[in-house]
């Protein structure tokens, strides 16, 4: 048995009505818990795609990814756990700040390369891009000034180079391979 | 794929309503009976049905309905039909939908939907019934055009029947079935970009398998439903016959290789026989076929067949390592893959290993309630031998869900696939009544007996009324013990004897036969049975016979849930002996 860590689907759907409905479906029905999810268009018609990310060992991720197939409208599932890959979060945060406050809230964001994207006498919004740890790290560092509010995307993430996804030719779960 | 039906005026580039496309599409996908209850949202649909060589059942209630689809499925093969109207229409399909989806039967529901502008507002008998069915269907469908009709439906019976079968939902509109366009059909092959129904097994992977099977010394062999889903039987024969593997079989695989083969050990599980369960334990290789390793067959999943590597033929690669590890997958048909496998395994011989199950199976044998003398008593077990011995083991027996399941399973000898038909998975009662209309309705030469409890037969006792109004002739046998007996037998056994809720007041089943217009008779003693038997043989119309039996006997032997598989509780061996070996403790309220 592998250890459980935190795993990162790209999911490829057929953009119609109910998709989302039926994915998120599965993963309650199956007891896989989402730690987030974040769906959007591709560059090609007709096609959706999903970054799920969540909390699986080795099997039960085999088990998602041939679950996930089992949908007809899923075209390409990849797990990019354990591949070469970018994933970023963007964050909204809306702190406490007085025009006393204003110079360091700023050098924070410097470090954290964040933007400061509004601004009223006595509170600044803060925009971050970044990977989730890089978001919390500045979120536990603006907590002393008071968060009033934050909102923030589930992950979205892409494999690095040129691999590319061959919708076309679908491939088929791992699980088809698994040997225990 | 489209059958050339002969009544069926090729009306493809007329103008039709979405109503009169529903019908072309079904008749097209070769469907000829449909199982139903209208309402205001299919109205249209109904209105157009008589136009078509579609044959239409009214139930009287739509999980009725369902389950006559399902019925239908499981005697055919074919897929099952069923159509409801919106709303409590729709809903009362869902357990009819579940029960088919949970056993892999093909199914194609065609609901009547709110019209489409009203779709959201809370309208007269509106639910939204595609999302009430995501997680207990195979896919489904909202159509909103009739253009989209023809289409959907052939989808729909594209991926009920393809792959690992399963039911579809598709929703119509009330205005989609009103408005008209062009009809269109096309025969091609459907492609979904996202459907994958059929793998081929990989060459390393029967490599793999064919290395085990030759160096075990001790296999044992699952035969489950995908074995009759893939028409197996005799590739599974061959095999057996060439590798001389003992066979246990799953509750939904019995039929799926004959049961009186002398390498079939019968039903392993809960309630299976105690020397299949203790030839699993000492197995050292597992070739599980077309089966999922359900909880009622492994027991305790940490002691189960520990020693045994595992093979995994299946369909479904979501089915891998699900439950049980195991060492060698081979996703794809059973047929296909037992037909791989035979000559590259070839010959193997194995006599200890056969002499050793022999050996168990003549030692658990004598417990057998079969070999009880008379006593003056009847015995549900004594029902379902006499029921084999006087049908000759050629009825098509469609069980309900409870103790007369399992004794139907241990004492009805199947030889044939679809000859059982019973709600494995879901274990729905209610199931076997309508689904054996839809069986007699598949299978109309077939000798069709339900074999269901008291307390089963009253959920769906309404379809009697069906039997009459079609004049379908199915045979009733009622095991009648006055409890809801397998709820009884657990708390028997695990809630220290405390009867809450089981015991049953019933009607008088012979006069709520004959409240139908149909034949009821009852039986009392062991020494009646055969002549009931041939009497409902010998009627015309259905037959209801009260079998009352012991109320208070129990299935044995019987793994308690959750417990070590070779850890049975076995039937007391002669009066006088403890009622039942106190084992109890592992059990686990599943």
């Amino acid at each position: 048995m592998s250890e459980s860590l935190k795993r990162t689907f790209a999911v490829f759907v057929e953009d119609k009505p109910g998709v989302l409905n039926r994915v998120a479906s599965l993963f309650r029905r199956r007891s896989f818990n989402i730690d987030s999810l974040n769906v959007g268009t591709t560059h090609e018609p007709g096609v959706s795609r999903m970054t799920i990310v969540c909390e699986a060992d080795e099997d039960k991720a085999k088990r998602i990814e041939a679950n996930l197939y089992k949908m007809v409208n899923v075209l390409w599932v990849d797990d990019i756990t354990h591949k070469q890959s970018i994933s970023r979060v963007l964050a909204l945060i809306k702190v406490n700040c007085n025009h006393e406050q204003r110079d360091e809230v700023l050098k924070i964001c410097e470090v954290f390369r964040a933007r400061a994207i509004d601004m009223s006498p006595d509170r600044m919004t803060i925009e971050i891009t970044g990977p989730q740890d890089k978001v919390e790290g500045l979120v536990s560092v603006l907590k002393p000034f008071g968060i009033l509010e934050l909102v923030q995307t589930g992950t979205v993430a892409m494999t690095r180079g040129v691999e590319k996804h061959e919708l076309a030719h679908p491939t088929v779960p791992a699980s088809r391979n698994s040997a225990a | 794929m489209t059958p050339a039906n002969p009544k069926l005026k090729n009306r493809i580039g007329e103008s039709l309503s979405g109503s009169q496309i529903i019908w072309e599409a079904l008749v097209r996908e070769g469907v000829e009976v449909c199982f139903g209850y209208p309402g205001g949202a299919i109205m249209p649909a109904y209105d157009a049905m008589t136009e078509y060589p579609i044959h239409h059942v009214l139930t009287r209630h739509e999980q009725g309905a369902s389950h006559m689809a399902d019925g239908y499925a499981r005697a055919s093969g074919q897929v099952g039909v069923c159509i409801a109207t919106s709303g409590p229409g729709a809903t009362n399909l869902v357990t009819g939908i579940a029960t088919a989806m949970l056993d892999s039967i093909p199914m194609v529901c065609i609901t009547g939907q709110v019209p489409s502008h009203l779709i959201g507002s809370d309208a007269f008998q509106e639910t939204d019934i595609t999302g009430c069915t995501i997680p207990v269907t195979k896919h489904n469908y909202l159509v909103t055009e009739p253009e989209q009709i023809a289409p959907t439906i052939r989808e729909a019976f594209y991926i009920a029947r393809s792959g690992r079968p399963g039911p579809v939902v598709v929703d119509i509109t009330k205005d989609a079935q009103q408005k008209s366009c062009v009809f269109e059909w096309s025969d091609e092959e459907i492609e979904l970009p996202g459907y994958r129904p059929d793998y081929a097994p990989l060459a390393d992977q029967l490599d793999d398998a064919v290395d085990l099977i030759k160096n075990a010394k001790r296999p044992i062999l699952f035969s489950g439903y995908g074995v009759i889903k893939a028409q197996a039987t005799e590739s599974l024969t061959r095999f057996v016959e060439t590798t001389n593997i003992p066979v246990a079989c799953t509750l939904l695989g019995l039929g799926g290789f004959p049961a009186t083969h002398e390498r079939n050990l019968g039903m392993m599980g809960m309630h299976g026989e105690t020397w299949v369960n203790q030839a699993i334990q000492d197995a050292d290789l597992i070739i599980a076929v077309g089966m999922r390793f359900d909880d009622r067959v492994t027991g305790n999943l940490k002691t189960y067949a520990q020693n045994a590597k595992k093979i995994h033929i299946e369909l479904d690669p979501a089915e891998i390592n699900k439950n049980v590890r195991v060492d060698v997958p081979i996703v794809g048909d059973a047929r296909e893959v037992l037909e791989a496998l035979t000559p590259l395994v070839g010959r193997c011989d194995r006599p200890e290993w056969l002499a050793y199950i022999d050996e168990s199976k003549g030692g658990s044998a004598v417990r057998d309630i079969k070999n009880l003398p008379d006593l003056g008593k009847l015995y549900a077990a004594h029902v379902i031998h006499d029921l084999y011995r006087f049908t000759e083991g050629k009825a098509l027996v469609v069980t309900d869900v409870g103790q007369h399941q399992m004794w139907e399973a241990q004492y009805y000898k199947h030889d044939y696939p679809r000859k059982l038909l019973t709600s494995g998975g879901l274990g729905t009662m209610g199931f076997a009544l309508p689904a054996a209309i839809g069986a007699k309705f598949a299978e109309p030469n077939e000798s069709v007996w339900v074999v269901c409890g008291d307390g089963g037969f009253q959920m769906t006792a309404a379809e009697l009324s069906t039997c009459a109004q079609e004049g379908v002739k199915v045979n009733i046998a009622i095991i009648n013990n006055g409890f809801l007996g397998m709820v009884r037998q657990w708390q028997q056994f695990f809630y220290g004897g405390r009867y809450v809720a089981t015991p049953l007041l019933s009607p008088d089943f012979v006069k709520l036969a004959e409240a139908h217009g149909l034949t009821g008779v009852r039986v009392e003693k062991r020494s009646e049975v055969e002549a009931a038997v041939r009497q409902a043989e010998a009627t015309e119309g259905t037959v209801v016979i009260d079998f009352r039996v012991e109320q208070e006997d129990a299935v044995y032997p019987m793994v308690p849930a959750g417990a070590d598989l070779d850890k049975m509780i076995q039937r007391p061996g002669k009066p006088g002996e403890p009622e039942h070996n106190p084992i109890f403790e592992t059990g686990e309220d599943s």
